[in-house]
């Protein structure tokens, strides 16, 4: 009976819904075990194709579609990469939609109270979508570093919030990048819900070569997501 | 002059990252934060049908940030126009004020856009994709429109049925990884052969089964209880 393949399990990379460290997780995780459900139809497809039509059109620079007629502020960095099935295939024609802090650690967001200033040549969005090889890549600003009120004298490491859709609704994932020189990573609560060595696998590696002479500084950071050859999944 | 001409290193022996071959495997999971909303909902996005811009929080950034809610219009959706409205609570019942919820479902006739649903004999519909996004209301609520799917199959060339169903994910604060159930529908055939709400424990199968609330259009209710008393069931995928 083809109709009744099991998902594999979770990948040992992948953190807990609860994490007491992470406060808020306490009241917002399922205390109910998780009921496992074989392989259908409904999860094994997804949007895949549609990110265009859905959301709009892709914005590869985010130093420069701001509102304002200038450039952002801070250290221009280039991100590349690819998007991966478990088996190193490429995802191809993937949304990996962005999002981050500017290089004071300032969101745009109207309920970050955090005292220091927006940039007005900087919102820290934008969307990419991967070639046939599954490559991306996108030009920003360093995001810095930010208090928040986890516990007492809390900040989040630099990160950049990068979210995938993938070939179908089960490879879903949203992720956030590190850098390789912060030692914010080894105290940040919700960096150390994945655990070791796995951790790793979110810090973006320098790279010379991505590096644009007299633009940006260069790194490199692959997204691996669920799933063998695209979907289904093997057993 | 290169690098390799002076005789520079190149880039030095990491520490163990993202490129480390023994460390391949599935990107970890990381939550979406609460500062989401001007990154990842968009205008129109719980608006599976058209027409209408819900699903943003345009309160929560500037106004001149509207660049990245640009979605084009649709075409015409074949089927019946639905509501699907709900409330995120957490575990001591308070709204969930800065949680996103997705849905995934299939077309009227239920068909699924994409390659993975290759049937011939159910028609796709050109005007409808089947994914919708939203962030919750400052009191934890949400509201897509889209079409009440058709049963489909559990898999493509088999004979096992699933009744109407929608996926859906939520994600917000204090949620590291995506928590995945399913609403079906009180007034639909077939919920009770469906082989999925079967695994689901007897007493806790009313969690995934929207009421219809209200008519014009037709309305259903599914709230969320992320944790503890009526908690909703989540899936394992």
């Amino acid at each position: 009976m083809p109709d009744a393949r099991p998902y594999r399990a979770e990948d040992p990379g992948q953190p807990p819904s609860l994490f007491p460290p992470y406060r808020s997780t306490a009241l917002r995780s399922p205390r109910q075990p998780l009921v496992r459900v074989p392989q259908t139809l409904t999860e094994i497809t997804g949007p895949a194709g549609t990110w265009e039509a859905l959301m709009g059109p892709a914005l590869a620079d985010l130093t420069r579609h701001a509102r304002g007629s200038g450039e952002a502020i801070g250290q221009r960095i280039i991100v590349s990469g690819r998007v991966l099935d478990e088996d190193a295939r490429p995802v191809p024609d993937t949304v990996v939609e962005i999002w981050q802090a500017n290089a004071a650690g300032r969101y745009i967001h109207r309920n970050d109270q955090w005292n220091a200033p927006l940039d007005p040549n900087f919102t820290g969005t934008g969307r990419v979508v991967t070639d046939a090889q599954g490559r991306y890549r996108f030009t920003t600003i360093r995001p810095g570093a930010y208090p928040w009120g986890n516990h007492r004298n809390a900040w989040r490491p630099a990160h950049i919030h990068l979210s995938l859709l993938g070939p179908a609704f089960a490879t879903r994932l949203v992720t956030q990048l590190y850098f390789p020189d912060d030692p914010l990573i080894e105290i940040d609560p919700i960096a150390n819900a994945v655990p070791r060595p796995y951790r790793n696998r979110l810090v973006a590696r320098f790279d010379i070569d991505t590096t644009a002479p007299n633009h940006a500084l260069g790194y490199v950071f692959d997204i691996v997501l669920r799933g063998r050859d695209a979907t289904p999944w093997e057993p | 002059m290169t690098d390799d001409a002076i005789g520079l290193p190149r880039n030095p022996d990491p520490r163990p990252d993202n490129q480390d071959p023994a460390l391949f495997g599935q990107t970890p999971w990381q939550t979406v934060g609460p500062f989401f909303h001007y990154g990842l909902p968009w205008k129109g996005g719980a608006d599976l049908v058209g027409g209408s811009d819900i699903g943003a929080r345009t309160d929560l950034f500037p106004e001149e940030h509207d660049v990245l809610h640009l979605a084009p219009p649709r075409g015409p959706v074949r089927g019946k126009t639905i509501a699907l409205v709900g409330t995120v609570r957490d575990g001591e019942g308070r709204p969930v004020p800065d949680a996103m919820i997705e849905i995934w479902g299939a077309n009227a006739a239920g068909r699924y856009h994409g390659a993975a649903d290759d049937r011939e004999d159910v028609a796709l519909d050109p005007g409808f994709i089947g994914f919708g996004r939203a962030a919750v209301s400052a009191e934890g609520s949400f509201r897509f429109l889209t079409v009440k799917p058709g049963p489909v199959p559990i898999q493509v060339g088999g004979n096992r049925w699933q009744a109407p169903h929608i996926a859906v994910g939520v994600f917000g604060r204090g949620l590291i990884k995506r928590l995945v159930t399913r609403v079906y529908f009180a007034d639909a055939d077939g919920n009770e052969e469906d082989p999925i709400l079967a695994r689901v424990p007897e007493a806790r199968r009313h969690t995934l089964i929207a009421p219809r609330i209200g008519a014009d259009p037709p309305t259903y209710r599914f709230d969320i209880v992320l944790s503890g008393e009526g908690e909703t069931v989540f899936f394992a995928l």
